[in-house]
């Protein structure tokens, strides 16, 4: 455990005294430690464990069945393409394989700067401007290959 | 609860009411196919769909196992619809299966090739992509082959049953699941303890014992003076494996088997335990006398002490310094036997058949090595001994009893027999403690208080007018009790029995299979009696013994007097003691 400071510990133990009246507290902890920290890595599990009573094991089950958890830090843009039925017919496989050719990273990974997180999310509800991107809740319609370098270009900016 | 009324295949049956279908079936006279071996809560319920019937009204059909009856209840278990269901379940499973099944140690007892055969599975039926496997054979004890795992759960539930929390656990979701510890990490960077309760129940090769079988056959190939001990616990399970009924001592069989298997020698480590009493006993009294680190804990279940180093490493100093028995008899075999024989310790290769998985892993300890050679060579598990005579052609049924090898080593006391149950191990501590303390021999000979199968046990011994605490635990759940009240200053034992298993040794992750399906002629609650069963024939052969307590082996006197001195000297240090390190896992 020798990578979480003493601090973060601190927090991570916080977080886990929030819930120590629950019958089941593990979701709500993790939960909460994803939505602070934006992931949760095994060291971190490992005080959740210590803490919960409840084993490494069972918890990293719990973290890798939820799409919803992250043992990796997620970039600071979260590129989500839609390939829902509507959006995949559409040509949303070509728009995924543009970003992952352009930020050199598959879906799920995120770039070496830890500016983009790549995902690729089943429907999202917005098939009538298929294909649909959305970056950080920001939604990109009707998006073609040749959108994908100007957006990219367009964040790289913005981080300065 | 009542009787309820229920027809199987039209045939009307009175039932208990609260049964699952596949309880009230088997009442009933049938044995539904099925992978419930373990019907004790022992894996994710319902969920393989093995065991479907058809329910007169039902939607579709049900899953026996935890489809409760009711009544008036219609169940047909052989329509064609129900038989075809079973087969397709079971197909369906060997989809994503290794099916290495000739290669595989686990054929024999392979509860899905049994189910498989049960219900007619074919292979192939649903060829296609399988999960990626994951094969850990980095540990000396276990290997983990995900090929070959039918995700039931039950080594999950094993382990948190055993030891309080499990090291194994579901990952991932869907096609991709798997069964491991976190991150899907070697158990070797894991908090397991290599216990093997896991082993026990799985169902399939997915976790087995990693054999050291071509081990021992290169040492007698290259011509080694090839020693093997059995420990206590052997004895009381080997049978099992050629139709003995469980509980059934084969002791002389057992012997007569290793004499024809062509080792040089063959020993009953209960002559180490007597040795291990002996340093332990006088440990105990010499931490008492002079203010040591009290409660003294056992140390001779390495299942216990990897738990301690890994989840107590504060606690360590109370550890018994005594290694475990089979580790004193290598030490001695390769210092006294050695130098009174003339042999050279390198030409010695010693076997330990142990009911332990753990074992393995203790052998190859850097603490229990000198200059290279170490004390024990090679681990087999009772299963691997039964694999050993098997192969061998010898029909162990037909075996004449015989006697262990007894020399300059290899007597023992019916102290040593009882190591091998929960609380045997202090119960002959205790013999030989009273005997040190007041100068004569109790007139009960047996602690009646420290014996049973209960998870945590406790009594205050009187010995001589002096009220000695002892207190016993098996199964890490029921050890942490007891070292959480040392870790909080309110212990107030003197001396504690820790076994990694449940149940001790007899009950050893090493042992053979406890598998109902293939024990035919047990009754329906052997996976409840069968660790009883299996004590009473260690107690049994304690009560055939004339020495019944350690020091009073003749050989004990002997190695003292010839060789070591007396028991904690130097020379008795630096054989038959051993240190212990806090370990982290997942570095």
């Amino acid at each position: 455990m020798a990578s979480i400071s003493s601090e973060a510990r601190k927090q991570i133990l916080e977080i886990c005294d929030r819930y120590v009246d629950e019958r089941t507290p593990l979701m709500m902890i993790l939960s909460d430690i994803q939505k602070e920290y934006g992931y949760i890595p095994l060291e971190v599990q490992e005080i959740v464990s210590e803490k919960t009573g409840i084993s490494v094991a069972e918890i990293y089950g719990v973290v890798t069945f939820y799409s919803f958890f992250s043992l990796q830090p997620k970039g600071k843009y979260i590129i989500g393409c839609c390939l829902g039925t509507a959006c995949y017919v559409k040509g949303a496989q070509q728009v995924v394989d543009k970003f992952s050719e352009l930020l050199s990273i598959q879906p799920g990974q995120t770039s070496e700067d830890g500016l983009f997180t790549l995902d690729a999310l089943r429907c999202i509800g917005a098939c009538g401007i298929a294909p649909a991107v959305s970056i950080n809740g920001k939604v990109y319609p009707k998006m073609s290959v040749s959108d994908v370098p100007g957006i990219i270009e367009e964040y790289r900016k913005m981080a300065g | 609860m009542g009787k309820i009324n229920i027809k199987i295949e039209g045939i009307p049956y009175e039932v208990e009411e609260g049964m699952t279908i596949l309880e009230a079936a088997k009442s009933c006279g049938y044995q539904i196919p099925s992978l419930c071996t373990y019907n004790h809560g022992e894996c994710s319920r319902g969920s393989c769909r093995v065991c479907l019937v058809e329910v007169k009204g039902a939607r579709g059909l049900v899953a026996s196992c935890v489809y409760p009856v009711n009544e008036g209840m219609e169940i047909t278990i052989s329509s064609p619809k129900a038989v075809a269901a079973r087969r397709a379940s079971v197909e369906l499973l060997l989809s994503n299966h290794s099916m290495k099944c000739q290669q595989c140690d686990k054929n024999e007892y392979c509860e899905l090739l049994y189910v498989a055969k049960a219900t007619g599975a074919r292979e192939d039926m649903f060829a296609g992509e399988k999960t990626p496997t994951t094969i850990d054979e980095i540990t000396p004890s276990i290997i983990r082959d995900t090929s070959k795992c039918i995700l039931c759960g039950r080594c999950i539930e094993r382990c948190k049953n055993a030891h309080g929390q499990s090291v194994l656990g579901f990952e991932k979701r869907g096609f991709n699941t798997i069964v491991g510890p976190a991150e899907n990490r070697s158990l070797a960077d894991s908090p397991c303890i290599l216990c093997g309760q896991c082993v026990s129940v799985c169902p399939t090769g997915a976790l087995m014992e990693k054999s050291e079988i071509d081990k021992v056959d290169a040492a007698m190939a290259a011509g080694k003076f090839v020693v093997v001990q059995t420990a206590p616990a052997v004895r009381a399970a080997l049978g099992e494996e050629f139709g003995y009924k469980v509980g059934t001592p084969v002791t002389g069989q057992m012997v007569a088997a290793l004499k024809r298997l062509g080792f040089s020698k063959v020993y009953d480590t209960n002559y180490s335990a007597d040795l291990t009493i002996m340093e332990e006993a006088f440990e105990l009294l010499d931490r008492i006398k002079n203010g040591g680190v009290l409660p003294m804990i056992t140390s001779c279940s390495p299942g216990w002490v990897n738990f301690a180093e890994i989840n107590y490493g504060d606690l360590l100093p109370h550890l018994s310094s005594c290694k475990s028995p089979h580790e004193m008899f290598g030490a001695i075999l390769k210092s006294y036997y050695c130098e009174k024989n003339g042999i050279d310790p390198k030409d010695m290769f010693v076997v330990s058949v142990m009911p332990c998985t753990a074992k393995k892993f203790e052998k190859e300890r850097e603490q229990l090595q000198h200059d290279g050679i170490k004390d024990v060579d090679a681990v087999l598990t009772t299963r691997e001994l039964a694999r050993l005579i098997r192969r061998s052609g010898i029909e162990f049924n037909k075996l004449p009893e015989e006697e262990f090898d007894n020399d300059i080593v290899g007597d023992y006391s019916g102290a040593g027999v009882i190591f091998g149950v929960t609380g045997g191990v202090m119960e002959a501590a205790l013999r030989t403690a009273y005997h040190e303390l007041t100068g004569k021999e109790r007139d009960a000979i047996i602690f009646e208080e420290v014996r049973g199968l209960e998870g945590v046990r406790e009594a205050g011994i009187d010995i001589g007018g002096t009220t000695v605490w002892v207190a016993i635990a098996h199964g890490m759940k029921n050890a942490r009790v007891l070292l959480d009240q040392i870790r909080n200053g309110e212990s107030k034992y003197h001396f504690i029995e820790i076994m990694g298993c449940p149940g001790g040794c007899i009950a050893g992750g090493g042992q053979p299979y406890v598998k109902p399906c293939f024990l035919p002629n047990e009754d329906a609650d052997i996976l409840d009696t069968f660790r009883a069963k299996r004590a009473s024939a260690l107690y049994s052969e304690d009560e055939r013994q004339v020495v019944r307590q350690s020091h009073n082996n003749p050989q004990m006197k002997q190695l003292y007097d010839e060789y070591l001195g007396e028991p904690n000297s130097h020379k008795a240090h630096e054989l038959l003691h051993t240190t212990y390190k806090a370990r982290v896992p997942f570095k």
